[in-house]
């Protein structure tokens, strides 16, 4: 056995000269073996490129998973809890896969690139899973995540920056995806993205990485492109009333203790179960639930005041007999919503929409910590859903 | 339009036997498909050359569980029902001993023995009520869990605290710490660490080797038979009331695989294309061969599927039928003994060497052998004056690493014979036919995935609640209308019936 040499510390993305050029604050994180920013100058002014320009986010270190073979539909139909026969080719899901106990594995995007070939992206790995779930199927999985070079597009000038580069994504509607060819190279592009505004998502073999990146920003110049680190984009999704592994729920596969991780349905993503399919994995477990009752409810709350409420306990009540009945998971001061939002989880049967709670927000001034109870109405729509987002043909601007 | 059954289940051996017969007798409408001409699976007697017959797989009866033989009528005559177990020794101080007492040992051993089976057959019945019915499901609510498991407490506190105690302290243990702690005797070691590890791929020293030894004695105290006319015999007049309840029993139609629409089983395909309908399929196959082949992975959850995939379930045990033209002479021992159960296994190390290569993927040179002369005690076997031989010989391991083929057997049977020539000079030269099944052709011959016995090993991570895994251990699969009746589901194997009968009555039970 020889030893190979491999590589050592951080990887760096196929993005990652280009970034590394317009990056001004040295201030970078670890995400899933590669290094990202956290910002590149600022990332308040990045937040505000997602709503009122072009933002670019490098998203390669997602892991991706292609599922291909004959049985490639029954397979991913198998896998995750929505019905995949209504996902044609040149379409992406969102979907959430479980395991036996109905409880969330994790969430990402499959997209069917053709017909019985697809792509599934998730934030962690799963390639254990898939494979323990190809058993009895005819499909070849293959992990991919360092194959594909991805990019995200963000924002409302987003398809206007593309056409500018000769990319015409006008009619491309959410959620579809489409083929082009880019330097001799295939380009495919999706109406997807994390931020809930106009945006799409560039797939490219990494060695056009960095002309497609200067491609997207040569046509930008004049619209206000900017890239963007991991702050500006969480902050766009909380704003979307997007879940995130780890923050908004645990994935089931690490999680020790019984009751910490979530069903789909106590992550407000009943829509995506559909009872109609004979098996699912989770589907027993989850048939179950739907009978007896959840444990959890996910919840989303406008919250008076301007402090987050950052990891706040939630009452029902403001004051005597209060007993917690969930907690924050994730919250941020919403600069375009101009609103205090919070995402949640709270216990069956507390957090109906329209149901007033209150959440202890404690906070620091100069060492010292306060606490203050703040008002909180539960909400049924995301914050921000602007109808730039799913508008086709996509605005211009 | 075919008629649609009640119940269809797949395969006639003694759990599929007796599984149909009693929901047959409940009143519902029963077709028994079965793969081979014979019905009777692993328990079938069979003529392996002219005139020589031997029970083809399973051939002593040691637990037949009287509640399945009084509920269906049944009453197999017995050839001798308390055989005597003969450790040889090379220079003819044999020892012998059956559930009570042993011989041959010195009178420190005879009294430990005593005493030892004494607590072993109060331990084995606790095994026993526990295998006669359904286990129950842990962190279930249900009335009947809580009260199957409450049962189980009760049975162990009327133990009394030091048996209790003594219980829980040996279940988990392997048997050979037991045997060295309480015995002097090598001979006397030796043949009770065959009598624990027996079908399985476990050796002596093999955790949890003490609960597959009180499995073996949990039918009727470990009592040892010889059934007239061989096993066959057994399922025969199993086969007969399962037709007098009605069942309609189908031979030769091997289930290819059974038909699952809408989340639910609706029937059975066998391999001449027939199609056959039931909302309700319960399979004698093993666990893995029912969820994997015949009803596909797909057709239930990736962690329930993961979870059968990785029972395991690989035999060690081959099985060796020898025509022969006269009893072989061995030192020590009177002809009529040779109608008892033979065990070679000079001494305890012995059993754990012959383990020793199957862990490796090769099959033992010293092997252990537990042979019987059944032509001795009945006289159907043989023509006159001739006589069959029927052996176990392990370890003898479902994958080896070179593969099986006919030099493989070939050496096998030579390391058998130098053995046997230890203690039977004449053996070999007495041999006029003889016929070598090896897992691989347990599993072939017999439709047994791997080719163990117990359709899965027996052992506590596979044992009551979690057998054959969690998700299945009340017979009924995670799909409607599929129900496991076989030795791969609780209480295990051995030509016993109460997997069968456990099976029956849940399936009844909830379809009240």
């Amino acid at each position: 056995m020889t030893i190979h040499e491999v590589h050592q510390g951080r990887l760096k993305s196929p993005f990652y000269s280009r970034m590394a050029a317009l990056d001004s604050v040295n201030q970078w994180h670890e995400w899933k073996g590669y290094t990202v920013p956290d910002q590149l100058y600022c990332s308040e002014m990045e937040y505000f490129a997602i709503r009122n320009a072009t933002a670019v986010f490098d998203l390669t270190p997602m892991t991706k998973y292609r599922i291909s073979g004959p049985d490639a539909l029954p397979y991913v139909d198998r896998l995750v809890t929505r019905d995949m026969h209504k996902i044609r080719p040149g379409r992406v899901a969102y979907a959430v896969w479980c395991n036996d106990q109905g409880q969330v594995i994790d969430d990402g995007t499959i997209f069917h690139l053709r017909d019985g070939d697809y792509r599934l992206c998730s934030q962690e790995r799963h390639y254990e899973w898939l494979s323990d779930s190809a058993v009895g199927f005819d499909v070849t999985i293959s992990v991919e995540t360092d194959e594909v070079a991805a990019l995200a597009v963000q924002g409302p000038t987003s398809c206007s920056v593309l056409q500018r580069a000769g990319i015409d994504v006008a009619d491309l509607k959410p959620f579809g995806l489409t083929h082009f060819e880019f330097d001799g190279a295939e380009l495919m592009i999706s109406r997807t993205g994390f931020t809930g505004d106009l945006g799409y998502e560039l797939w490219i073999s990494p060695d056009r990485a960095e002309a497609l990146w200067d491609a997207i920003f040569e046509a930008g110049q004049l619209t206000g492109i900017r890239a963007m680190g991991t702050d500006a984009l969480n902050l766009a999704r909380i704003e979307a009333g997007f879940i995130q592994a780890f923050d908004d729920f645990l994935p089931a596969t690490p999680t020790v203790r019984s009751g910490r991780s979530r069903s789909p349905l106590e992550l407000g993503l009943e829509w995506l179960v559909d009872f109609k399919k004979p098996v699912f994995n989770g589907r027993r477990a989850l048939a179950e639930e739907k009978r007896n009752g959840s444990t959890w409810r996910f919840v989303r709350l406008n919250i008076d005041g301007n402090k987050p409420a950052h990891h706040s306990y939630i009452y029902a009540k403001q004051k005597r007999n209060r007993e917690a009945i969930g907690f924050v998971t994730s919250a941020a001061w919403s600069p375009v919503c101009k609103q205090n939002i919070a995402l949640g989880t709270v216990r069956m049967p507390h957090g109906a929409v329209g149901d007033n709670v209150w959440v202890e927000i404690y906070y620091q001034r100069e060492m010292h910590w306060s606490r203050v109870m703040a008002k909180a109405e539960i909400v049924a729509k995301p914050f921000w859903l602007p109808a730039r987002r799913s508008a086709t043909p996509a605005l211009p601007y | 339009m075919t008629e649609r059954y009640d119940a269809i289940v797949i395969g006639a051996g003694h759990n599929g036997l007796v599984c149909a017969t009693l929901l047959a007798r409940a009143g519902k409408s029963v077709l028994l498909l079965e793969a081979n001409e014979q019905v009777g699976g692993a328990a079938v007697t069979r003529e392996f050359s002219d005139g020589f017959s031997v029970s083809a797989c399973a051939h002593l009866l040691y637990q037949l569980q009287p509640k399945v033989m009084k509920e269906l009528g049944i009453k197999p005559k017995l050839l001798g029902d308390d055989l005597k177990t003969i450790a040889l020794a090379a220079d003819g101080n044999h020892v012998s001993y059956d559930t009570e007492s042993v011989a041959g040992v010195s009178d420190t051993d005879v009294a430990s023995y005593k005493e030892f089976a004494k607590r072993m057959r109060r331990f084995a019945a606790i095994i026993r009520r526990l295998g006669n019915r359904p286990p129950p499901r842990l962190g279930s609510s249900h009335l009947k869990d809580t009260a199957a498991l409450a049962r189980l407490g009760v049975d162990m506190r009327l133990l009394g605290r030091a048996n209790m105690r003594e219980l829980l302290r040996v279940i988990g243990m392997n048997i050979h710490d037991e045997l060295t702690e309480r015995f002097e005797n090598p001979l006397l070691k030796g043949a009770l660490s065959v009598d624990a590890t027996l079908g399985t791929h476990l050796g002596p020293r093999s955790p949890t080797t003490m609960l597959t030894y009180l499995h073996r004695l949990a039918a009727n105290d470990g009592r040892v038979s010889q059934p007239a006319g061989g096993m066959g015999k057994v399922t025969a007049l199993l086969a007969q009331a399962a037709r007098e309840a009605g069942v309609q029993i189908e031979t030769g139609r091997r289930v290819l695989r059974i038909i699952a629409e809408n989340g639910r089983v609706t029937g059975v395909q066998t391999e001449d294309g027939e199609c056959y309908d039931s909302y309700t399929v319960v399979s004698n196959a093993d666990p893995k061969t029912t969820t994997l082949d015949l009803l596909g992975a797909r057709h239930v959850e990736t962690g329930f599927a993961k979870r059968v995939g990785n029972i395991r379930a690989n035999g060690n045990a081959a099985k060796l039928h020898l025509a022969l033209d006269g009893l072989p002479a061995i030192a020590g021992l009177q002809q009529s003994a040779l109608g008892e159960r033979i065990v070679i296994a000079p001494d305890e190390h012995y059993v754990e060497r012959a383990f020793n290569p199957a862990k490796y993927g090769e099959f033992s040179t010293q092997p252990v052998i537990e042979m019987t002369f059944p032509s001795v005690r009945d006289e159907t076997l043989a023509p006159a004056g001739k006589h069959v031989m029927s052996a176990i010989v392990q370890y003898v391991p479902y994958e080896l690493r070179a593969g099986w083929d006919d030099a493989a057997r070939a050496d096998l049977m030579r390391a058998i014979f130098d053995v046997l020539a230890t203690y039977a000079p004449d053996l070999e030269e007495r041999v006029t036919a003889s016929e070598l099944l090896t897992p691989v052709d347990i599993e072939r011959e017999f439709h047994i995935g791997g080719g163990h016995w117990h359709h899965g090993e027996l052992s506590l991570d596979q044992f009551l609640f979690v057998r054959p895994v969690g998700g299945a251990a009340q017979y009924r699969m995670p799909i409607d209308g599929l129900f496991l009746c076989g030795a791969g589901a609780h209480p295990g194997g051995g030509v016993s019936g109460a997997a069968g009968r456990n099976a029956a009555r849940s399936i009844i039970r909830l379809q009240r």
